[in-house]
């Protein structure tokens, strides 16, 4: 790999994680303001438009970060990788269009309406954009997964002699088979981050004796919504989308699983360290048969090793494995909490077990990383394609764009993403300390 | 079908300048025309419901590139690295400008990003004009579709005498915006500003103009009769927009009208060339070279159009929802 080829990589990595942190939010944000809004038209209950009018607050400030750090995302495809936009954006192409057209809209133009709207215009109409909201960041989801479903698992073209591609459908390039569940399982994720945002702001305001109403509605809301979401993050949504990477991608299959050798009865690895000179897992914990069985439903199947394959296929492994088992294990750890907090929440303690409320606070950071971490396992596990099977990523580079140029924009990106962030933390918590005993952020600022 | 898409782009683009015209317009005069908190705030007020999905045309318009001719998007964006590396910081700075300003209540805090929040707008305005008119003028495109665009390159004068005129158009626009949108103070400095900018506009369009033909960049455009009507609609728009006592909203009318007409012309200036080579007419990236295969082109421009639509029914709707003045204490800014 050449250093241009490095620092593109290294560029685009970083860009979509930043980014990628505000989506998680907004689009788990989204389907709870959605369900405050319903509940509200509903039940009439003010609690529940003063806290739908409080999650929005931070939806607002999500989404304008997750708007503007989107943008240059869009653009790297062709300032970085113009070999791979000429090859296939007539075909993975089509779908970035349609998110700015369709869904972008329908959730940048509804925020408008939820936000200035309320007493312009009808309530129904009001909580219709409540929905669109919700709606449009899940369709936006969609588009941007069913590109990347592509560069997992190309489909939907045909290749001429000369390697060029074309577009054969563009139905099946947007019901990708990959899609389905990878969709799933990211907006699950980014659902049960949100409801452990909902859970750690009812804990701190508990933990303070602030807001006694909201506080409790929000832990009530965020324990019970994150015990399923955690269950329904490891299955189906977990499960279905690990049969994909079983069935389109056995060698990220084994890179995640830190598997060198073909095994019969494949045993799971719970922790241990790869190493890739020896081609051996270091220290390792096993439940024995148990990969054998996630990947094929068969305790006695045969999983292929690393081994198997020419190590320039490899992606890179230590990165595969560490991002998968980090995910994994905060996945166990979410459930485990929320079991616990529902199990309170049950027996009525949960509002003043304070040694849970820490821990519910002081949780919020972790579905956010593993979040990320599942992302890595998608991408770098891809490697070293950049579409499976058809194009490495060494290819896909812009030829007249040198190392240094993106060394040094990509410091740049770095010192402007360093500030948003402060921004972010600054803005958000500036909202949890005002709380959502004001009515909404007009009153704050007329004061 | 390349066509069709060739002008849906230009039009997307079109739509762009006109929408997020006055949004960058608004950014570069409110310094000036909006001298205090209140003040300002007003000035956010009647750009902060809409600038986000104005924006969006910008980036549909990029994503519609790529999937109907990738060979532009991926030579123009390589080509012109660092400047849109730089574009997008201006993009991030203003957009955060504009939402984080409210969030907190302190002089400073505002004044940090009113001022931000006026050099990106008069930053873009600038780059986006300058980067029209190196489409114009062509670009070094070479036999394997690329080039590498130097700050050297870029900044020649004629593309910057286009980056003036992109930014006084904008700020013409943007004023003539503020007057349709406010009352009182606010209106009377746009009033005046406005009349002033008028003059400049037309100057520099007939600059432009001039230019345009002499340096030989108009060739093709000469030969078509229907693109006619863009440079005709330009002298309507001037006329309007010039005349002393015209209405607020018959302005803004004018100003509008006038971007459609200089993006039209540019587009049928460069037609059927989306990059221009400056090297050989032969490695120009046309809509028949650097196209998708017809059937990506005929399925993506069905979505797109029929999204468009509903966009554009969308964008009607808030805009009619929003209409009228806005008085200060409005939203959260």
């Amino acid at each position: 790999m050449t250093e241009a080829v490095f620092a593109h990589r290294v560029q685009f990595a970083f860009t979509v994680m930043f980014h990628y942190l505000f989506p998680i939010l907004t689009m788990g944000l989204g389907s709870f303001l959605a369900l405050l809004a319903t509940l509200h038209l509903w039940t009439g209950q003010e609690r529940y438009a003063v806290a739908a009018r409080f999650w929005t607050r931070i939806f607002v400030v999500s989404f304008a970060l997750g708007v503007v750090t989107g943008i240059p995302l869009e653009f790297e495809f062709g300032t970085n990788w113009s070999r791979f936009a000429s090859f296939g954006g007539g075909i993975f192409g089509q779908m970035l269009p349609l998110e700015g057209v369709y869904a972008f809209f329908l959730e940048s133009g509804f925020i408008g309406l939820f936000l200035f709207g309320a007493g312009r215009v009808h309530r129904v109409i009001h909580w219709l954009a409540g929905l669109g909201v919700a709606f449009g960041s899940l369709l936006s989801g969609y588009f941007i997964v069913a590109a990347d479903a592509w560069m997992q698992h190309p489909v939907g073209f045909t290749q001429d002699a000369s390697g060029a591609i074309q577009l054969q459908s563009f139905w099946k390039v947007l019901f990708n088979p990959y899609a389905g569940w990878q969709f799933a399982h990211t907006i699950n994720g980014a659902l049960l981050t949100a409801a452990f945002v909902l859970a750690a702001v009812g804990a701190f305001y508990s933990l303070m004796g602030w807001h006694r109403d909201f506080a409790r509605l929000s832990l009530r809301m965020g324990v019970i919504a994150g015990l399923v979401l955690g269950l329904t993050q490891l299955f189906p949504t977990g499960d279905m989308d690990g049969r994909n990477v079983v069935h389109y991608q056995p060698i990220k299959l084994a890179a995640m699983e830190g598997l060198f050798e073909n095994q019969k009865g494949a045993p799971l690895a719970i922790v241990g360290m790869p190493d890739t000179q020896r081609g051996i897992l270091l220290d390792p914990i096993y439940v024995p048969h148990m990969l054998s069985f996630l990947a094929y439903g068969d305790f006695a199947a045969t999983v292929d090793g690393l081994n198997s394959y020419p190590r320039d296929l490899w992606p890179p492994v230590e990165l595969t494995y560490y991002a998968y088992h980090v995910m994994v294990g905060l996945g166990t750890i979410f459930i485990a909490i929320m079991l616990l907090g529902a199990g309170l929440l049950w027996r009525g303690r949960l509002y003043n077990a304070r040694w849970f409320l820490w821990i519910l606070m002081l949780a919020v950071p972790f579905p956010f990383i593993a979040n990320e971490a599942g992302w890595m396992v998608t991408e770098i596990g891809r490697q070293p394609w950049l579409v499976y099977g058809l194009m490495r990523t060494e290819a896909g580079t812009s030829l007249n764009v040198a190392a240094g140029e993106t060394v040094f924009t990509t410091l740049g990106f770095a010192g402007i993403y360093l500030m948003l962030g402060l921004l972010f933390l600054l803005l958000t918590g500036k909202v949890i300390a005002e709380g959502p005993a004001t009515p909404d952020a007009t009153a704050a600022e007329a004061s | 079908m390349n066509i069709a898409w060739f002008w849906l782009l230009s039009g997307m683009l079109t739509a762009y300048a006109i929408l997020d015209g006055y949004d960058l317009g608004v950014g570069m005069l409110h310094l000036w025309v909006a001298r205090s908190n209140p003040e300002r705030r007003t000035c956010l007020a009647a750009i902060g419901p809409v600038w986000n999905g104005n924006e969006v045309w910008l980036i549909a318009a990029g994503g519609m590139l790529v999937v109907s001719f990738p060979r532009v998007y991926a030579a123009g964006f390589s080509g012109f690295y660092l400047a849109l590396m730089l574009v997008l910081w201006l993009l991030i700075a203003r957009g955060v400008a504009i939402e984080f300003r409210g969030q907190i209540v302190h002089p400073l805090w505002h004044t940090f990003w009113d001022v931000s929040f006026a050099l990106a707008s008069l930053l873009l305005a600038f780059l986006l004009g300058v980067a029209l008119g190196n489409v114009l003028r062509g670009l070094p495109v070479a036999a394997d579709g690329n080039f590498q665009g130097t700050f050297a390159l870029l900044l020649n004068p004629y593309a910057l005498l286009t980056g003036m005129l992109s930014v006084v158009v904008l700020a013409w626009h943007g004023a003539n915006y503020l007057r349709a949108k406010t009352e009182g103070d606010v209106q009377g400095r746009a009033r005046r500003t406005a009349a002033r900018l008028g003059w400049a506009v037309l100057v520099l369009v007939a600059l432009v103009t001039l230019v345009t033909a002499l340096g030989g960049y108009a060739d093709h455009f000469m030969q078509r009769p229907l693109a006619w009507l863009f440079p005709l609609a330009t002298l309507l728009a001037l006329g309007m927009g010039l005349r002393s006592g015209s209405g607020d909203i018959t302005a803004f009318r004018a100003s509008s009208l006038l971007i459609l007409g200089l993006m039209g012309s540019a587009a049928a200036t460069v037609f059927p060339a989306l990059l221009r080579s400056t090297v050989d007419a032969r490695f120009s990236l046309t809509v028949y070279n650097a196209a998708s295969s017809p059937y990506a082109l005929r399925t993506s421009f069905i979505a797109n159009v029929v999204g468009m639509l509903g966009v554009a029914l969308y964008s009607f709707y808030v805009h009619r929802t929003f209409r009228g003045k806005v008085r200060g204490g409005e939203g959260h800014y």
